[in-house]
């Protein structure tokens, strides 16, 4: 691998590069999905390839290919040059990255159980016995449960010297119930919603969800939902489960602290950022106890790592601390805009995509309730939890997010169910109305597989530990029924 | 390119070595180049090429699936054991009945030269020639100006071969002013149809009349949606239920509805995949030729689109060429919809509207309630007050929580010209909608936002 590596590194410095990276990747990928107890899908992927950049001329290039051959390490390369040449037809400010990065490292996911080595046969027995459990429930109309297990092995190297090898192993697994009368579609899903959970972990994550035990459950809701009151419309207390919550945290804290979006680099795609630089340091996020905080390096998350696409180590940083905006994720260009150093957030969907500034685990720090006493401390109010529906406008400010489930809270008691719940605010108004989170022992990290960003299209993994939170005076209800 | 000849072979290669009861091998291969420009200079710009080989084998009724990227022979034979291996583990699955048999497809060309070889200093003239103007009147350009080209191929062990090489070009920009921004875009197989410096104009034009919005209250507008923001409704209601595995599973909004009507009888939406103005696909992921399918004509609601696994659960369905890749477990989808054109400009529905919004395009749709077809999300660049048949000012962006059908079913004026959209999820399939401007009588927003 040092041979090909070094062969990309010194054909661009001699093509004119003044920096050069390159990143090789083998993935392999297992997925199976069950549905209406039919196995529908299993499938055993493999991809390679590599990935160029460079700068020169002042400007960024990048060359990917699926063939890595010497010959084809030459021709890419040396496209990767040609590009960025042609870049700086349009130039902007030169390119600084700031001090060199160098790591001689290698990293592997930890994990107790490979999830490779265990049988096709014991995943598929368990989610067909999950499938089984949840159609218990008469009436339900879809079960569906599935399963994604991936390797991959990165080679990164750069001009700088540094010379890196990871080894990230995720897992992934979920369940989704879904009733269906003449005018109402609901569902459950467990342990989290678009399709499964997912972490960076061996299948120990999977026995840790224990996904049969909670099947049936699944599939009684969703139909006890197609008869459940409306979610009423008004404003209210709410109090939100911790995956809603992670959600949450992504949409309007994660997005909006990524330096490349907030400089105006993603305003032709998902928009721009209202956290702008002369807010840094001073401008109210939130309440005092909100504390949001990026961490690479918490154990299982989905953004965990030991060093990102361009080679900085692993971080944790305060984004907002005490309720005040603290911090933005950062590149090594971004960051040497301010003076900074890169807290090690540039990450690429594969071996065939440019690196961009993402998500790693951002985390919603525990505060000290217990969830019972929160429930009980609220007069009149409605419990949401398990994203449905999410959509914010492109500065992160106005957004409305639906849930799956929800019930409403009267004198401090859990009460009807609630179906078709949604919720709208303005980011720094929801959370400045924050006045209670409960403590570690509800605190997870919740895996978001599939999180856009970038042209082409980039999806990534990312992570968000949340526990169940209050807000006060939120417009719920906000879908009109007709 | 690689070219038919050695795709052809790569695959019977594949089939000659397993021996599953059917076999089928799916091949794309992309090469795609994307400039990206902001604070009107190039900021990112790669190039990428990649392959797939998917192979689905079906022993009995059991199927095993695997994929490589690697053309090497090893890598072939690796890449049939892994697939019959997922089999050897795997349940019958009763819903199966084959693999499609061979059907004539027709020819398309699909594939422009200029557009395969777009070289990087092109697309950077491109990007210059909207970034210069827009500097110069004070304003932000940011855009991405993609060239790609593709060959998809399908083989089965039933004799069925297609092969189709295609190319699209793809720009978008929005350009922004310190308080209002400005979209344009356009799609097309051909590079040389992609003027760049026009849609810098259009979008310029926009960006500096959208310079200091007004507030308004959120409620409910008769509304102009233009080209841009109709395409998204399409795309979503498509999402939502036109596929027929929602529509089995009672999920769609179709679902027990054909033949009554859905929305107004001036709404007429079908799929066709050999439309040549709609980035035409002759066969899908099966190798089954695509069929028109009308979704909705005059109002009424009409059909769903198939692949072989949804169509062998109706007797007597066939498959209307609508298969996605296999696995998935979300079913057929259509790819290349239009909304049939009506008579009217967009000028003359601004002077028929005496108090209504215009607005130019939708941001982050999302669904709510999928059956009463109720989508969120938000207006973006370049929403405007009408007042007596003008516009009057930009008002700042706004939610709609709105039901795309009851919107449909309140049509007052259509477009006579249409324009092409992709919506982001459909971005990986050649196609996308084709859709008129509209003129809604009732679009409920229910909140607004700072900008």
């Amino acid at each position: 691998m040092k041979k090909l590596t070094d062969r990309a590194l010194n054909l661009a410095q001699t093509k004119g590069a003044s920096y050069a990276d390159i990143r090789i990747i083998d993935l392999e990928t297992q997925s199976i999905a069950v549905k209406n107890g039919i196995v529908e899908g299993i499938s055993l992927d493999t991809s390679q390839g590599f990935g160029v950049r460079v700068i020169a001329d002042g400007a960024w290039g990048f060359a990917s290919s699926s063939r890595l051959e010497p010959e084809e390490v030459d021709r890419v390369t040396a496209l990767a040059v040609q590009i960025a040449k042609a870049s700086a037809l349009v130039k902007g400010e030169e390119i600084d990255l700031g001090p060199p990065e160098v790591h001689r490292h290698t990293y592997r996911t930890p994990v107790e159980l490979d999830p490779f080595q265990v049988s096709l046969e014991q995943k598929i027995d368990l989610l067909l016995a999950c499938d089984e459990a949840m159609h218990r429930t008469k009436g339900l109309a879809v079960a569906e449960g599935n399963m994604l297990f991936i390797r991959e092995r990165q080679t990164f190297a750069s001009t700088e010297g540094s010379f890196i090898e990871q080894e990230i192993i995720e897992t992934g697994a979920g369940l989704v119930a879904t009733a269906v009368s003449e005018d109402e579609v609901q569902k459950r899903s467990y342990p989290n919603s678009f399709g499964r959970h997912q972490g960076t972990a061996g299948y120990e994550f999977v026995e840790r969800y224990d996904l049969l035990d909670n099947a049936q459950r699944l599939g009684e809701e969703a139909v006890a939902l197609l008869s459940a009151r409306q979610c009423p419309s008004g404003v209210t207390t709410l109090v939100m489960g911790p995956t809603q919550l992670a959600l949450q945290v992504h949409e309007s804290c994660g997005h909006p602290t990524e330096l490349d979006r907030v400089l105006g680099t993603e305003a032709s795609y998902a928009g721009t950022s209202f956290l702008t630089p002369e807010k840094l340091g001073s401008f109210r996020y939130g309440s005092e106890i909100v504390n949001i905080t990026a961490d690479a390096t918490v154990p299982g998350g989905l953004g965990t790592f030991g060093y990102d696409d361009e080679g900085a180590p692993a971080q944790r940083t305060p984004l907002v601390k005490d309720g005040i905006f603290v911090g933005y994720l950062t590149s090594r260009e971004t960051a040497s805009r301010f003076g900074q150093r890169s807290n090690g957030t540039m990450r690429a969907d594969g071996w065939s995509n440019i690196p961009l500034i993402r998500m790693t685990n951002i985390n919603l720090e525990p505060g000290d309730w217990e969830l019972d006493d929160l429930i009980a401390d609220t007069d009149d109010g409605i419990y949401m939890e398990m994203n449905k529906s999410w959509s914010i406008d492109d500065k992160r400010l106005n957004f409305q997010f639906g849930t799956e489930t929800a019930y409403e809270i009267k004198k401090g008691k859990r009460g009807d169910l609630l179906k078709n719940a949604t919720y709208a605010s303005m980011t720094p108004k929801f959370w400045a109305s924050c006045d209670a989170i409960c403590n570690e022992e509800y605190w997870d990290v919740w895996g978001t597989p599939n999180c856009g960003k970038g042209q082409p299209s980039q999806s990534a993994h990312v992570g968000h530990g949340a526990s169940p939170a209050r807000f006060r005076n939120i417009q719920v209800g906000v879908m009109r029924s007709s | 390119m690689l070219g038919e000849s050695k795709v052809r072979e790569r695959i019977e290669r594949i089939l000659s070595l397993s021996k599953a009861d059917q076999t089928e091998v799916v091949f794309i291969r992309e090469s795609e180049q994307l400039t990206r420009f902001a604070n009107s200079y190039i900021h990112q710009n790669i190039a990428k090429e990649d392959v797939e080989l998917r192979v689905r084998v079906v022993v009995g009724k059991k199927i095993g699936i695997a994929s490589t990227n690697d053309l090497r022979d090893a890598a072939l034979q690796r890449v049939v054991e892994s697939a019959m291996t997922v089999a050897s583990f795997q349940h019958t699955n009763p819903d199966f009945i084959s693999l499609p048999e061979p059907q004539p497809i027709e020819e398309i060309d699909g594939f422009a030269e200029s557009t395969a070889a777009c070289t990087p200093e092109r697309r950077a003239q491109a990007a210059k020639s909207i970034c210069v103007p827009s500097r110069e009147q004070g304003l932000n350009a940011s855009g991405a100006f993609a060239t790609r080209s593709f060959e998809y191929a399908v083989g089965n062990s039933l004799g069925l071969f297609a092969y189709y090489p295609t190319t699209l070009a793809d720009l978008r920009t929005v350009i922004m002013s310190d308080t209002g921004s400005g979209y344009a875009a356009a799609s097309s197989l051909d590079v040389g149809d992609i003027d760049a410096e026009s849609l810098g104009r259009e979008a310029i034009d926009k960006a500096v009349r959208s310079r200091n919005p007004v507030d308004i209250s959120p409620g409910e507008y008769t509304v102009i949606l233009e080209e841009y923001a109709v395409n998204a409704l399409m795309a979503y209601l498509a999402y939502m239920g036109f596929g027929a595995t929602a529509v089995q599973e009672g999920r769609s909004f179709m679902a027990g509805k054909f033949g009554e009507k859905v929305t107004g009888e001036n709404i007429s939406i079908w799929d066709d995949g050999l439309d040549p103005t709609n980035l035409p696909m002759p066969f899908d992921f099966e190798g089954v030729p695509k069929q028109r399918v009308d979704l909705i004509k005059k109002g009424v609601a009409m059909g769903a689109v198939y692949d072989s696994y949804t169509a062998g659960r109706e007797e007597g369905k066939k498959s209307t060429g609508h298969a996605l890749p296999a696995p998935n477990t979300f079913g057929p989808f259509p790819w290349n919809m239009a909304m049939e054109p009506g008579t009217e400009t967009k000028q003359e529905m601004l002077a028929s509207t005496e108090k209504g919004l215009w607005v130019t395009r939708l941001h982050y749709v999302r669904p709510v309630h999928p059956l009463k077809t109720i989508i969120t999300g938000m207006t973006r660049d370049g929403t405007f007050l009408i007042e007596d048949g003008e516009l009057v000012a930009p008002v700042k962006n706004l939610r709609f929580t709105q039901s795309i059908l009851e919107a449909l079913s309140d049509v007052q004026m259509i477009g006579r010209e249409t324009r092409m959209g992709r919506e982001a999820f459909m971005e990986n399939l050649i196609g996308g909608t084709r859709a008129p401007a509209l003129k809604i009588g009732r679009f409920t927003f229910t909140s607004a936002t700072e900008f």
